[in-house]
């Protein structure tokens, strides 16, 4: 009995001994604080491998008990943080814990490298400021690219000629890229005075971006700005559709693979004018009127899980002829005539290696001819010839061959940084024979090779800063010179949604092929910019202003060698600054969005033939815009309301009086106004189960019928000047587009919803 | 005496060493009473802390997918009720990580397509216009796999019910083609049975409401 006791007794004690180890809780207590010092609300702490823990409240504070002993991992875990680890010794003492985690530097947080550059893309989330439907939508732009980008600051309502004029640069200073690799012929060849439209449709691209100056080492030959598109990857479905206008036709199909790894497709749309100038009056008189065979075709092949083969490829063929009275000679006209074939193959592969690397590689092709008639015309429709008028009896025949590479190595270290290097090949051959009014033939070749290296990095330090730094390398055969070009970023954040970003950037670009080639030796034009830049962007609301200075050196200067106006010199030189506003809000009104831009510019320059620097004739001081769009659910209606605005831009005759180039006449044009109206209808929105979808399409290109002056022309001997103005005052677009099988409808509805 | 101690002891025992898969079924169950008080007393900060615990417990059992379920299933509601859509997007991704863990331990369940269904759903929810190309389609992609993987499974009927009734009647939406699915939904609800007390059965209450909304 006494040794059962005992026996008693002793597992008592065993069991007091385990008792305190085996009970006991231990509380853990303490702080998470980022590494700011905010306290972190919401964080989790765990006892790793145990179900122990619990999480921060809203001052930072937690505290709990564990059954745990002896050494443990404490695990503390946020969204949007790099979770934290510790060792730490349970031996049934409370313990204090203050830990502090650091934010996870991610896309959706980050400052965003925003300075000189508009982004029209879903990449970056919802601080895109523009989406690509925005584009089709606003009713200035007839769904050309370009044209809604002149809806944005920095670019320049020019009416003559096709491009965008960027910050008081010509249009030839702007570059297009489609998935990384230049395009040579963006825009349908240039006719005199009428601004020419993008080959490309805007549903071939999902992303967007415009750059008014500032862009990356990635991209060079461009001295105002760089605008670079991305192509869309597989089709969501296999799809086919159907288009009607006033101004043609179109059919196109796309298939998708039934393991959604593969797609092709193509289509084919006719224009022809006729129908529309029947009913307009143009200014011009049409023996041919514009017509226009384009097509085109892709395929798209998933080459992993994570990479893409895409390849695009255009043609197009297309012909027009008119005559206008001639400025020159009165009872006479002045003929011009254009045939153009073009096509245009576009080759890209990326994928994602492994260790964080990825590819991009592109390869581009463009055949572009043109075969340009200009003559004079009697009344009875008969060429002439007139005495010292002979000049403008011409034959010119352009055939344009260009390739072009790019390869793409990126590789990203830990957060949003990373690198990126490599290398680009642009090579031009044109043939331009010029066969003048008594059949002497000039023939012209020019061959140019312009190699690049690059290299560039991202610096995301904290979510709040981020640097990019690049370096450009050039070599341009013709010019036989090297160039090196530094780039330089730097964005911070200021507070919730808002962020202040620079960019600096050295830019060259080879003198245009037009003056070329020179009797004498040239060099790369060069410009510097500076761009200060604040952004707020706040749910469904943004706005941004930005400062900018812009230097030029040797432009480009030209004067008459032979027949033509060719470069003599880089002697040229310039500059711009300015200051620009852009407010866009979609919250406070309903189903109502707009945007509001202001552009202050002032720029001098002396390039080609001017006497001196002034500003140049596509350079107005101010620019504005205002786009509206409201999408009424009930009449499944889609309203778009645009206005733009230019100052009086000026206009000069400058002419060679034997030693000087002088002005024989200036003055400024009148500002311009131009109010568009888009009505977008889409019946079959919402109907179950619909196997087609209709979208109806009316637009009307200034409305009020204002008279608009995009400059002056000036006859041979400069004793008469005519306005240049658009070829109709009012345009009136009507077309229907249907699809089968895929709903496109909400492509084109607006951010109604 | 020798009772005490005897009683002491098994107290001893049994209080710290539950099995695991007791220690597991009681904290799940506790958690999962937790998400229904919070939702009834509308705290959706607990919701928060509720996931937490979810995503410790799966963490700590390895094998496990219902904790994870239950984390996603709060976070994907806390996002709804929120309603920051400028924030979906953060969510979404950590969303997407639980589901993956869940994936990885139970193939092809009904009651994780619907989780998917409504994370991508929060996504679109950013910028429908612009997103609608991309996500709406795998909405629907998810919401049927969740009613083929199950057909005895309101919830995918639910969802859609409520997803189509809060869609204006001119793109489709509307009582008018919510009220069908969610009668469906609610005769769905008082068949079903759950595989296990620790699998969902959320939804009834809220499902009556919205088809009580659409007369």
């Amino acid at each position: 009995m006494r040794r059962g006791i005992l026996n008693q007794l002793f597992l008592l004690i065993l069991l007091t001994g385990i008792l305190p180890g085996a009970i006991a809780q231990v509380t853990i207590k303490g702080v998470v604080k980022d590494n700011k010092n905010t306290p972190v609300t919401g964080a989790s702490i765990t006892i790793k491998d145990s179900y122990d823990g619990t999480t921060t409240d809203s001052t930072g504070h937690y505290s709990f008990k564990t059954y745990e002993k002896g050494q443990q991992v404490l695990l503390v875990t946020s969204i949007g943080y790099k979770s934290s680890e510790q060792t730490i010794k349970l031996e049934g003492n409370s313990l204090t814990i203050d830990v502090v985690i650091r934010q996870e530097i991610s896309e959706l947080t980050a400052v965003v490298l925003s300075a000189g550059t508009f982004e029209a893309s879903d990449r970056k989330r919802a601080a895109a400021v523009l989406d690509p439907i925005d584009i089709v939508t606003t009713a200035s732009a007839n769904g050309d690219i370009t044209q809604a980008l002149k809806t944005l600051p920095g670019a320049q309502q020019v009416g003559e000629s096709e491009g965008l004029f960027v910050r008081g640069g010509t249009a030839a200073e702007t570059k297009t890229f489609i998935d990384g690799t230049l395009v040579n012929n963006f825009f349908f060849s240039s006719v005199p005075n009428i601004a020419q439209f993008g080959r490309f449709s805007p549903f071939i691209f999902k992303g967007t971006v415009f750059s008014t100056g500032g862009y990356s080492a990635l991209y060079g030959q461009a001295l105002s700005s760089a605008l670079i598109l991305e192509s869309i990857d597989l089709p969501e479905q296999t799809s086919a559709n159907l288009g009607l206008s006033v101004l043609g036709g179109s059919l196109g199909y796309q298939h998708l693979s039934k393991n959604n790894k593969s797609s092709f497709g193509g289509s084919y749309s006719y224009t022809n004018l006729a129908p529309a100038f029947a009913v307009i009056k143009q200014r011009q008189d049409y023996s041919i009127v514009p017509n226009y065979h384009n097509a085109d075709a892709n395929f798209r092949i998933k080459t992993s899980k994570t990479g893409i083969l895409k390849y695009y490829g255009y043609f197009s063929s297309n012909r027009l002829a008119f005559t206008v009275n001639s400025i020159d000679s009165l009872g006479y006209l002045d003929k011009f005539a254009l045939s153009n074939t073009n096509h245009f193959h576009n080759l890209s592969w990326r994928e994602y290696l492994p260790k964080k690397w990825r590819i991009n590689a592109g390869l581009s092709y463009t055949n572009n001819k043109d075969d340009i008639r200009s003559a004079m015309q009697n009344n009875a429709g008969n060429e002439v010839l007139l005495t010292g008028l002979e000049a403008k009896t011409f034959n010119l025949a352009m055939n344009g061959n260009y390739f072009n590479a790019k390869l793409v190595l990126e590789k990203k270290f830990k957060g949003l940084s990373g690198i990126r290097f490599g290398t680009e090949y642009n090579f031009s051959k044109d043939q331009t024979d010029y066969t003048a009014f008594n059949g002497q033939l000039y023939p012209g070749s020019f061959k140019e090779t312009i190699s690049a290296v690059f290299a560039e990095s991202d610096i995301y330090a904290t979510n709040d800063l981020a640097l990019k730094g690049g370096l450009r390398m050039e070599h341009s055969k013709y010019l036989d010179k090297f160039n090196l070009a530094p780039r330089f970023s730097l964005a911070y954040k200021l507070g919730k949604g808002s962020q202040a970003s620079f960019a600096y950037g050295i830019f060259y670009q080879n003198p245009e092929r037009r003056y070329l080639p020179s009797p004498n030796e040239l060099s790369f034009m060069k410009a510097a910019h500076y761009i200060l830049q604040y952004q707020k962007v706040l749910n469904q609301q943004s706005f941004r202003a930005e400062v900018f200075y812009k230097k030029y050196h040797n432009l480009v200067k030209t004067d008459f060698v032979g027949f033509s106006e060719a470069a003599v010199s880089t002697a040229g030189f310039g500059d711009a600054s300015g200051i620009e506003f852009f407010w866009r809000d979609k919250k406070t009104i309903k189903n109502f969005d707009y945007w509001i831009t202001y552009s202050y510019l002032d720029t001098k320059r002396d390039f080609l033939n001017f006497p001196f620097a002034i500003t140049p004739n596509f350079a107005a001081k101010h620019n504005g815009s205002i786009v509206t769009k409201k999408f009424i659910q009930k009449i499944k209606t889609n309203f778009n309301l645009s206005y733009t605005y230019s100052s009086g831009r000026p206009y000069y005759n400058i002419r060679y009086d034997g030693s000087d180039y002088k002005f024989t006449d200036r003055g400024t044009i009148p500002d311009f106004h131009n109010v568009s109206f888009a009505i977008n209808y889409l019946p079959s929105i919402g109907k179950k189960d619909a196997k087609s979808f209709a979208v109806y399409v009316l637009q009307v290109s200034n409305i009020f019928n204002l008279k608009q002056t995009y400059g002056f022309q000036y006859s041979f001997n400069g004793a008469r000047k005519e306005p240049i103005v658009p070829t109709s005052r009012m345009f009136v677009y009507i077309g229907a587009f249907i699809s089968f099988g895929i709903d496109r409808s909400n492509e084109v509805i607006d951010n109604g919803l | 005496m020798k009772k005490i101690i005897l009683l002491a002891f098994t107290a001893i025992l049994f209080q710290p060493v539950f099995s695991q898969s007791e220690k597991f079924i009681g904290a799940m169950k506790k958690n999962i009473a937790e998400i229904d008080s919070a939702l009834s007393r509308n705290e959706v900060a607990r919701l928060n802390d509720i996931a937490a615990t979810f995503e410790r417990i799966g963490d700590a059992e390895k094998n496990q997918w219902l904790p994870y379920y239950y984390a996603a299933y709060c976070q994907v509601t806390v996002a709804f009720i929120k309603n920051e859509v400028a924030n979906n997007d953060v969510v979404a991704d950590k969303v997407d990580q639980l589901i993956a863990k869940a994936d990885a331990l139970e193939k092809k369940n009904s009651e994780l397509s619907l989780i998917k269904a409504m994370n991508t759903s929060l996504r679109m929810l950013v910028n429908p216009m612009q997103r609608w190309m991309q996500y709406g389609q795998k909405i629907q992609e998810y919401t049927q796999d969740a009613m083929t993987q199950d057909p005895t499974n309101p919830r995918p009927y639910y969802f859609n019910g409520v997803s189509l009734k809060s869609t204006p009647a001119e793109f489709g939406g509307g009582c008018g083609t919510a009220k069908p699915i969610l009668d469906k939904a609610m005769e769905l609800f008082a068949t079903f049975k759950p595989a296990s007390d620790l699998h969902p059965v959320w939804g009834k209450v809220v499902c009556e409401k919205e088809a009580a909304g659409c007369k």
